[in-house]
């Protein structure tokens, strides 16, 4: 059981997987997607206090949650490939820092325009909004690091300790409404309490999660299959597929 | 021990390690990451002299107060233990609201009312359509209007 998912370790086997699963994602979050935004913009009612501008949620709360899930995924893939030693996790840590930095990037900028007719300011430099620029900045960190090293297996050790580090700042972004008096508001839906939303605004909400989360998903295996073939290029699993070259 | 595991071994003490070093760190600047302060903690002189500061808190129910043809307001911010009143001039967020949260900068005068440079509406996590709200508004009625009485 354990050798047969071994296997998928190899980049050789795993990238046909992903390259049929990477459609399959990005369908699902098509439609996943147009669900949400209809739930969202036209089922769901207007906020008592906040009017129209509280459906900005519908894009700021999912893409904020893939933001910090993404680093951690990444720290997850970065801790197996300084452990194992394996091509393949830094590849995929590799592959899933550009998503994570486009969820953060988002959330950031969907913020300063919810913040802007709410609170009355584009930016405030309060713990919530500082660490998740800060997020942004590992991201772009950790993107850079391996763009000035030549050598992809030092690449790979280098930003993996990077990412390792950095993953502390994602349980300060989680706990920073908690932790201190911030200008951003606590949690509306968390594990340990019921939701203090109505139920067809958080029915929108989830609907864009879930295409946030497919939508990365598919990103970071197409992603992955350009890195699995930008690498190997010299190998012979992928040198003499006809039916590959057309894909690349 | 395999290499694979002390390498293992290594990279859980080194999290622990970051992990302990940061949480020393933010508990040094813990005055430094907070936002605002509350009313309490300023009359408790813990809020930093000398400088620009935040104070947070709700806008007390009939407390708001504009001065005739300027732009100038006067209104008390509380924690509901302790109340301070603040002057600001400007123009207030849309969201500013007697019994809605607030965030002022600005400094404390000798006469102990604050004068604000900036005012930001802090809003809550909670999201209901208006009929919700002013259901749970009605409920309330009979409850607020025995403790304003006071």
């Amino acid at each position: 059981m354990a050798n047969s998912w071994y296997r998928y370790a190899s980049p050789a086997s795993f990238h046909p997987v992903a390259l049929r699963l990477a459609p399959v994602f990005a369908l699902a979050a098509a439609i996943l997607a147009i669900a949400g935004l209809y739930v969202g913009f036209v089922v769901a009612p207007t906020d008592a206090t906040q009017g129209e501008a509280y459906r900005i949620i519908y894009v700021h709360v999912p893409t904020a949650w893939m933001a910090m899930f993404v680093y951690l995924v990444m720290a997850f893939w970065s801790a197996l490939a300084l452990g194992f030693n394996t091509r393949l996790s830094a590849m995929m840590a590799q592959a899933l820092a550009p998503t994570g930095a486009i969820m953060a990037a988002l959330a950031l900028w969907t913020g300063a325009f919810w913040g802007r007719p709410t609170w009355g300011t584009y930016w405030a430099w309060d713990a919530r909004m500082t660490s998740t620029l800060i997020l942004l900045f590992l991201y772009f960190g950790v993107m850079a690091l391996r763009g000035a090293i030549d050598d992809p297996r030092r690449a790979d050790r280098a930003c993996a300790i990077l990412t390792l580090v950095g993953a502390v700042n994602v349980p300060i972004i989680y706990f920073s409404v908690r932790w201190w008096n911030t200008l951003h508001q606590g949690a509306s839906v968390s594990l340990t309490a019921a939701p203090t939303m109505a139920k067809t605004m958080l029915a929108g909400m989830l609907l864009m999660t879930f295409a946030a989360w497919a939508w990365c998903i598919a990103a970071a295996l197409w992603r992955v299959c350009a890195i699995v073939v930008e690498r190997e290029r010299g190998a012979s699993w992928l040198a003499p597929d006809p039916a590959l070259k057309g894909v690349t | 021990m395999k290499s694979r595991h002390r390498r293992f071994a290594w990279i859980i003490a080194g999290l622990v390690a970051i992990g302990v070093a940061v949480a020393l760190v933010l508990n040094a600047f813990n005055s430094n990451l907070v936002f605002f302060y509350s009313p309490s903690q300023v009359l408790a002189n813990e809020a930093p002299v000398g400088r620009p500061f935040r104070i947070g808190g709700m806008v007390e129910q009939g407390s708001l107060q504009r001065e005739k043809d300027s732009l100038t307001v006067r209104f008390v911010v509380t924690d509901t233990a302790k109340a301070m009143t603040v002057v600001y001039t400007g123009l207030l967020p849309d969201l500013f609201k007697e019994g809605k949260g607030v965030v002022a900068q600005g400094t404390l005068g000798k006469d102990g009312v604050f004068r604000a440079s900036e005012v930001l509406a802090k809003h809550d996590e909670n999201y209901m359509p208006p009929e919700a709200a002013a259901a749970i508004e009605q409920a309330h009625k009979g409850g607020r209007m025995q403790s304003s009485g006071k």
